[in-house]
């Protein structure tokens, strides 16, 4: 199991160098670039080139790669130049990451409180109302677009009724800084007040991020569920007389459970991208509104360090799935 | 008096827009204690369903049982589920055909076994594995001790259909159901689990009922045999005679077709011609009329009764005659 996980980890190191280069390559191959993003209408011929210079963008490629991945090494990854123009990158990125860090936590959790339980109920209650209500909403769920429904939230819940906030991470009041996960900052240093406060402002982003990778659990939950109760292990439990406690939990869930730690693993690594809307939506400072202002704004050093940590964030929740399901599965531990 | 008296048991299968499917129809047969009786037939004759239906393991919906299973003083068709489910596993076990797909493949083997003695035997987990390490043993498996932590996919074929039957016998049931017990297994292993099945319910007076199409399972194991088709029982026989002289031209026919050392070299094997039908034309016929070598007229037109013979039960207007 260690030296499984070990052997992971390289691949990731490996993982993270070929993407760093595909990510690299493929924003210095884009049109327009941070030269005239920067200079805008005032751009002359001769501004353009001191700037080009002065930004390193004249030398080859590769030159540029190699000093990129040197000072991304030692933890430097530049100079913000449009979402906080001046701000050093990893500093805007460590400010940001834990707002949507803990949207997605949120956001996932709402997903699998509902999801697995809901998925279960469906199975079991096949072809009733139940079932045919849940799986209609798991469509109109998985249809219906993030930011579409943000707005329907935000409308209806901040703007008619009034009862949660529709902006931000949190209101303006004291609170002090610990972790920068404004939630747990509240708890530790026993400002409830504050961290209520940012709870609420959690309420709808993750809402709205949770649908999708809610539909997708739920679905896959259901139908993992139908699948085994049929198999012969579930008859065989029954012929031992077992109760329905037992047979559920050890025998149904149990085995129904794998396709849906791989789903979970899968969807997690997903929400940047509806992070990126949602975010968006609720003016919440996060990654993927840093992400689409750092797009808007050729704010290349921003964007390398953003979709670079994307990337290990994904091969690491995979790689979590990946341990989970050897814990669950005594197959999969064997190789 | 009998263990287990089964009573015009019939089951049928409805599906909404369909003809309702008669699957069992109107079979009866008793098990005395510590007696191995032999339920025959081919694919579709019915006689899985027949013992789910005793075991109460049909699926909840969509069937209707109808008849009597009394097993002691109990009726077990008027059981309700949760009053069935304390018989099953402690007063009734079964053992199913394919090992691999009826063990959970995430739970290890020791709690496979031990969750039956903590149901019903109401012993804690520790004391339970330390029965399970004899039960193990009991049933031949080696090193027992090690295999309680090992999962299926860890074992042989064998040796899982060994664990199912520890399983299946941990609480010591009166009865035990063998549904196809080897024919999932290898023809050398398929040997050894029915010396095993014999041996084990010899030592402990447990009645087992054996459900196969082999007449070679039946030949070594069965005090008396059943033989099913169409979901009707149409002949019934102590061993002996029914090998030695089976009346009924199914019967004869399901002898006909086992290869045997004994025949002269280059004879060729009789097949009976046709395959079970799928709805069952027992009314006004002889569902196996069709593909009877002996079939009369009356056979097409009127429907057998079972008789009652010197040594036999048969349902056959025109019965295989004696070879003296």
């Amino acid at each position: 199991m260690l030296r499984y996980t070990v052997r992971r980890l390289g691949q990731l190191v490996l993982v993270v160098l070929v993407l760093s280069l595909l990510i690299f390559a493929w924003l210095h191959s884009l049109p327009g670039g941070p030269v005239s993003a920067l200079l805008g209408e005032r751009a002359t011929p001769e501004s353009t080139r001191a700037l080009t210079i002065q930004l390193g963008l004249d030398q080859p490629i590769f030159v540029q790669y190699w000093k990129f991945l040197l000072r991304a090494l030692s933890g430097d990854f530049g100079v913000s130049l449009g979402v906080q123009p001046g701000a050093s990158v990893v500093d805007v990125f460590l400010t940001r990451f834990p707002a949507t860090i803990e949207l997605s936590v949120c956001a996932i959790i709402l997903a699998i409180v509902f999801g697995i339980p809901l998925g279960y109920l469906a199975a079991r209650r096949r072809g009733g109302w139940f079932d045919n209500l849940s799986i209609g909403a798991s469509l109109i769920g998985v249809a219906v677009p993030v930011f579409f429904l943000a707005f329907l939230l935000k409308y209806i819940f901040a703007v008619k009724l009034g009862i949660l906030p529709s902006l931000g991470r949190q209101d303006a009041i004291d609170a002090t800084r610990v972790t920068g996960f404004f939630v747990l900052d509240g708890l530790l240093t026993q400002e409830w007040d504050a961290s209520l406060n940012a709870l609420k402002h959690l309420i709808l982003p993750s809402i709205a991020l949770a649908t999708i990778p809610f539909a997708v659990i739920f679905r896959i939950t259901r139908a993992a569920v139908l699948d085994v109760q049929d198999e012969d292990y579930v008859r065989t439990a029954e012929s031992k007389g077992l109760t329905t406690r037992v047979i559920r939990a050890r025998h149904v869930l149990r085995n129904a459970m794998l396709p849906v730690v791989t789903t979970i693993g899968l969807q997690t690594g997903a929400l940047l991208a509806g992070a990126v809307l949602t975010e968006g939506v609720f003016n919440f400072p996060g990654v993927g509104d840093a992400l689409a202002t750092g797009f808007r704004q050729h704010d290349y050093p921003m964007l390398e360090m953003l979709v670079l940590v994307a990337a290990i964030v994904y091969v690491l929740v995979n790689l979590l799935v990946d341990l989970s399901y050897a814990l669950i599965d005594p197959r999969v531990r064997a190789k | 008096m009998a263990l287990l008296e089964v009573r015009d048991l019939t089951v049928q299968f409805r599906r909404r827009g369909e003809e309702p499917f008669t699957a069992v129809d109107g079979v009866s047969f008793d098990v005395d204690p510590g007696q191995t009786i032999g339920l025959v037939g081919e694919s579709g004759c019915g006689k899985s369903v027949t013992s789910l239906a005793i075991m109460g393991l049909l699926p909840r919906k969509g069937n209707q049982v109808t008849g009597s299973v009394r097993f002691e003083d109990t009726e077990l068709l008027s059981l309700s589920q949760s009053q069935m489910r304390d018989r099953r596993g402690r007063d009734l076990g079964m053992v199913f055909q394919d090992p691999l797909s009826s063990l959970n493949p995430v739970v290890s083997i020791g709690l496979q076994v031990t969750e039956v003695l903590e149901r019903h035997r109401g012993m804690a987990r520790k004391a339970a594995m330390v029965e399970a390490t004899e039960l193990l043993d009991k049933v031949g498996i080696p090193d027992p001790g090690r295999r309680l932590s090992e999962y299926p996919h860890q074992l042989s074929g064998g040796m899982r259909q060994r664990a199912l039957i520890a399983m299946a016998l941990a609480c010591r049931p009166r009865l035990l159901i063998a549904d196809e017990p080897t024919t999932a297994l290898d023809v050398t292993i398929q040997a050894q689990i029915l010396a095993l099945l014999k041996e084990l319910v010899t030592d402990t007076g447990t009645a087992l009922i054996m459900i196969t199409h082999d007449l070679g399972v039946v030949a070594g194991l069965c005090d008396e045999v059943n033989v099913l088709y169409g979901g009707r029982v149409v002949e019934r026989a102590a061993r002996h005679e029914l090998f030695a002289e089976p009346r009924h031209p199914y019967t004869h026919g399901l002898l006909a077709s086992i290869p045997r050392l004994d025949a002269p070299r280059g004879e060729k094997l009789v097949p009976i011609k046709g395959s079970v039908a799928d709805n069952i034309p027992w009314d006004g016929a002889c569902a196996f009329a069709p593909r009877c070598p002996n079939a009369l007229d009356t056979c097409t037109q009127v429907t057998p009764e079972q008789e009652s013979l010197a040594n036999r039960l048969l349902r056959c207007h025109n019965p295989v005659e004696v070879t003296a």
